[in-house]
């Protein structure tokens, strides 16, 4: 997994910057990310933290700048698809496909994108499944499923198409208070794995335990970098210690 | 008495069936190419109007808004007393069959693309985050349940074709309306519009009640 390891960061971000008419959603944007590093996005609401990520595999068009990923210029035509095949995507909403069992929610970018045949797919959609522990679920279609549970083939989803790097945008936001543990155990797992993650999150505790490096952004500009017990014990902004304050303190 | 006899004569009723039965079979094969082409010429608009360079979307929601403004009977006058001047002339049948066409083509194509704009953009963003081609997020993903949710305005829509139908009578097709004013006529009797109207019921009440248990089902959101 870390063949080209730490000559090429995996993820750069150069100079990006993303406005919405006049407003500027992200300024200047410079990030490195090597490869199997997990990465928290931090910061309040607005600042632009889902816009980075969705730069990443373009689900949002930057306006200047460059985004690489794995040596590739992220940006519309012909390599994009080898981008979105290498960057898989979790969504605060799970975004599963309502028409197709969780099975094949599971095998269809395989099928598709990878050209594995259906018994191929689904046979790793199962070996997934198992590895997100609801290997029983199988064959129901996404709205018999429980949130965290819907989350978590979500995550299998992503991961069926063996991406190099997962983003994650706010993974457990949607979810009942008792289904948040089950969920990030998931990605606690994933964590350390050689996949490089990136991730937006309101959960403090998991940031810490989790990250390799937090990413502190405010208005639209990144305010700090800084390791989690520097961030969480003393952070060097003043914005970042406002933050810290008010979300620890609520 | 006086009203069975008047309305309700069982005599004059089976005498005019034959009539009626010939004008029935013409209405339904008027209604029913009109309904199929509509179909797919809303879809070829539909798709048009998301998928095609800006000039063509601009013509295709130009049509769109013209031909569901336009009444029926106007633009069929015009198909068939009009445009023999400018040296196209349809018989009566085809010019009834393009202008139904025509109409009912704008208004499929509206449900289509309400129905493709039904469909959360986190479909979207989720196939297009595993790679997926547009056509495979198309064919995979969203076109599957569009389909759910615009089978009931399209059936709407066929039923309301249907019973455009019978203003074909005005460019002297034989539909079945015709067939029954004849019929009328001919045995000085109302009885032949009635069983005209009976007719229209067996044809078009299933269909009605068919569009009822679609938007039950999908009321019941969700699966499949
Ligand atoms: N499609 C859009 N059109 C206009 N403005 C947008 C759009 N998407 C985001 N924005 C604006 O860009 C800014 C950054 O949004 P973004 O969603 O990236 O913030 P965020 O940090 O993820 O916030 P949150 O924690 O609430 O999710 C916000 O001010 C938002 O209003
Ligand atoms: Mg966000």
């Amino acid at each position: 997994m870390s063949q080209t390891a730490k000559s090429q960061p995996i993820i750069q971000m150069r100079g990006v910057t993303k406005r919405f008419g006049n407003f500027a959603a992200l300024r200047q944007i410079d990030l490195d990310i090597e490869a199997g590093e997990v990465v928290v996005l931090l910061g309040p609401s607005g600042s632009g933290k889902s816009t980075l990520i969705r730069c990443i595999n373009l689900l949002e068009t930057y306006d200047e700048g460059d985004v690489v990923v794995d040596g590739i210029r992220v940006e519309e035509g012909r390599a994009l698809r080898q981008v979105r095949e290498e960057v898989g995507m979790v969504f605060q909403a799970f975004n599963l496909f309502p028409n197709l069992t969780v099975l094949d929610n599971i095998a269809l970018g395989p099928v598709r994108v990878r050209k594995l045949s259906w018994a191929a797919a689904r046979e790793k959609a199962r070996r997934l499944l198992a590895r997100v522990g609801i290997a029983e679920q199988a064959d129901k279609y996404p709205i018999q499923l429980s949130g965290g549970q819907q989350q978590r083939v979500g995550i299998a989803r992503a991961l069926a198409m063996e991406p190099r790097v997962l983003l994650f945008d706010e993974p457990t936001s949607a979810l009942d208070p008792e289904m948040v543990g089950e969920v990030l155990d998931v990605i606690k797992g994933l964590a350390g794995s050689g996949t490089t993650m990136l991730l937006v999150t309101h959960e403090m505790g998991f940031a810490r335990k989790v990250a390799d490096r937090i990413v502190f952004m405010e208005a639209g500009e990144i305010k700090e970098i800084a390791s989690p017990d520097t961030f969480f014990t003393r952070p060097e902004s003043e914005r970042a210690q406002a933050f810290l304050d008010a979300v620890l303190n609520h | 008495m006086d009203i069975v006899s008047t309305f309700f004569n069982i005599d004059v009723l089976v005498r005019s069936m034959p009539l009626l039965l010939e004008g029935l079979w013409r209405t339904i094969a008027l209604g029913f190419l009109s309904i199929v082409l509509g179909l797919i010429g809303g879809l070829v608009l539909a798709l048009g109007r998301m998928y095609a360079p800006k000039p063509i979307r601009l013509l295709v929601i130009a049509y769109v808004d013209v031909f569901r403004a336009l009444p029926v009977l106007v633009w069929l006058v015009i198909v068939y007393y009009a445009l023999p001047f400018v040296g196209i002339s349809l018989s009566p049948f085809a010019s009834a069959a393009t202008a139904l066409t025509m109409i009912s083509s704008a208004y499929t194509a509206e449900i289509y693309r309400a129905g493709i704009d039904a469909i959360p953009r986190g479909q979207f963003e989720a196939g297009q985050a595993i790679g997926l081609s547009t056509f495979d997020l198309m064919r995979d993903v969203v076109l599957p349940q569009a389909i759910r949710i615009v089978i009931p305005p399209l059936t709407n829509n066929s039923i309301n074709v249907m019973k455009d139908t019978a203003l074909a009578s005005v460019v002297a097709m034989p539909d079945l309306l015709k067939q029954a004013t004849q019929a009328q006529a001919l045995a000085a009797n109302p009885t032949p519009l009635i069983g005209a109207a009976i007719l229209y019921l067996i044809l078009l009440l299933p269909l009605v009640r068919l569009v009822a248990v679609f938007e039950r089902r999908l009321g019941r959101s969700g699966r499949r």
